[in-house]
């Protein structure tokens, strides 16, 4: 494909969004639907610019970010960790993946007055919360992925005398790495909503902090502006893992979405 | 030319309760190139896991340069049926696999690749190679410690018949360049006569030495060489036990032909 087709075809993508704003705020200017009630965009972009000015915007935006990344490398470490056991072990697997299999049935969001609870309501709760919903995405993916792993190519693995730690490096891993990201990418996003979860409860700062504030003052606009913004984070997050993605799976044999 | 490379001595080996080799012995000196033949469940691919140290567990011993088989050793390559290069790997990393990481960049890669036809596809990947080119990468791979014994399982029957020819030639040429000394199993009696030095045929249930055949002609051979063909036809006679008829049921059932029953028409039914 030429540059210039790839190019059309993000435009495409832009027409619908675009189209939408303009309704909006056509919608609201001509008095339909009250400006209390849904903000047309140019007030919106009011509210983002004088969110970003004073600062605060940031503030929210950094102490999210912090905490989303914190949770969420907690977690995804965590199930690397116990995954790769129980991915390679049969026996460990009997014994722990019964468990794991019955708290992933747990509701999420069921974890939190337990959480508030025991830690109080600083950081620990929100950043376990986010651990948790990161951690079970990534656990799933990685064992189905090292189950899946080709016999064949671990028995070039041992002609070559690849055993234990080796092995898991230089078969295993690169193996899995196809499913490991689609655990890590959907670990990301399920951290993202486990932050607003865990904000919209017990905070006073971050981006869900921002969205029980516009409810309570009866601000639409900061509301809305808060939604964008977290788009835009889960988005640009996820975009970085699939930029990764694309840079280490080149080798994957897999169909590309043109018909031979 | 003469000294012993590989000494096989297998008095059992059996899965559970099923004998898959009984005593059987063989030689192979340095530089030669042998063939096992045999039917499906010979026991000649599990003679090659065993002199690859891919299996362990039999009564006997066999002795490469006068030391057991073990896995990882450097005197030994195997070459599967399949390439099985590792799809994450550049060619180059996948014949270098053995340096480690980054293995690619050994100054012998290059040669191999240059030796297998490969050069130009020293930073593609896998998938980007035909099934041939794969192959022929493969056994780049397993000439990389530059093993005195090549073991190969079946290596060319998974490509068709023109690349097969190709792969043959180019691996008497790169062998005979090394030095190196094969054992190769295959279920081709064509591919055996025209590569060996000796083909080994086998007896199934349980897996003897039915009888060797030497094929004595100099190399480059000519595959139309009628002497080809008397060895292939000497092979043949052997897996047929020496019998020049081989149709492969019991001598009892063979003695009594199923009678005609004829046919009912009234039983049977018709789509009209």
């Amino acid at each position: 494909m030429s540059t210039l087709s790839i190019a059309a075809g993000q435009a495409r993508g832009w027409v619908l969004p675009l189209a939408l704003l303009a309704l909006w705020e056509v919608v609201v200017q001509a008095g339909w639907v009250g400006a209390n009630m849904l903000p047309p965009p140019s007030e919106l972009v009011h509210t983002l610019h004088d969110l970003a000015t004073d600062g605060a915007l940031l503030g929210h935006i950094g102490i999210s970010t912090l905490r989303v990344l914190a949770g969420f490398a907690i977690g995804a470490s965590l199930a690397l960790l116990v995954g790769a056991v129980v991915g390679l072990s049969r026996q460990v697997e009997a014994y722990l993946d019964p468990t794991f299999q019955a708290l992933r049935a747990i509701p999420s969001l069921a974890w939190v007055p337990l959480l508030l609870l025991w830690l109080g309501i600083d950081e620990a709760p929100k950043i376990t919360l986010i651990a948790i919903g990161a951690f079970f995405p990534v656990y799933l993916n990685f064992v189905a992925g090292i189950q899946n792993v080709d016999r064949k190519l671990v028995e070039v693995g041992g002609i070559f005398g690849l055993k234990g730690r080796e092995l898991v490096a230089r078969i295993f891993l690169p193996a899995t790495l196809p499913n490991l990201f689609t655990g890590l990418r959907s670990g990301l996003s399920l951290a993202w909503m486990f932050l607003v979860a865990a904000e919209l409860i017990a905070a006073t700062r971050g981006l869900g902090y921002l969205l029980t504030d516009g409810r309570e003052t009866a601000r639409a606009d900061l509301v809305i502006v808060a939604i964008i913004v977290l788009a835009l984070l889960g988005k640009l997050s996820d975009s970085l893992l699939q930029h990764a993605e694309k840079r280490l799976l080149g080798w994957r044999d897999v169909f590309d979405g043109r018909a031979a | 030319m003469s000294t012993t490379l590989v000494q096989i001595q297998v008095e059992e080996k059996r899965f559970r309760a099923h004998q898959v080799i009984d005593r059987l012995a063989l030689d192979i000196r340095a530089g030669e190139i042998v063939s096992l033949v045999g039917p499906s469940g010979c026991g000649k691919s599990t003679l090659l896991r065993i002199v690859a140290g891919l299996e362990t567990d039999y009564a006997g011993r066999v002795l490469i340069k006068g030391a057991e088989p073990q896995l990882h050793s450097p005197d030994v390559g195997f070459i599967f049926q399949e390439p099985r290069l590792l799809p994450w790997l550049s060619v180059a990393d996948n014949v270098g696999f053995e340096a480690g990481r980054g293995g690619g960049k050994h100054p012998r890669v290059g040669e191999l690749l240059a030796e297998v036809g490969l050069a130009a596809f020293t930073d593609a990947w896998p998938k980007q190679l035909s099934g041939g080119m794969a192959q022929r990468a493969a056994i780049a791979r397993g000439l990389f410690t530059q093993p005195a014994l090549l073991l190969l399982d079946e290596p060319f029957s998974a490509v068709d018949a023109f690349t097969r020819m190709r792969l043959q030639d180019l691996l008497l040429s790169i062998t005979a360049h090394h030095g190196t000394t094969l054992l190769l199993v295959t279920h081709d009696v064509d591919e055996a006569v025209y590569l060996s030095d000796r083909v080994v045929v086998m007896n199934s249930g349980p897996g003897r030495i039915a009888g060797d055949v030497v094929v004595p002609l100099p190399r480059p051979r000519d595959r139309r060489d009628p002497a080809l063909g008397r060895a292939r036809s000497e092979v043949l006679t052997l897996l047929n036990g020496a019998q020049q008829d081989y149709h492969d049921i019991a001598p009892d059932i063979a003695a009594a032909p199923p009678a005609a029953a004829p046919i009912d028409w009234s039983k049977l039914s018709f789509a009209v």
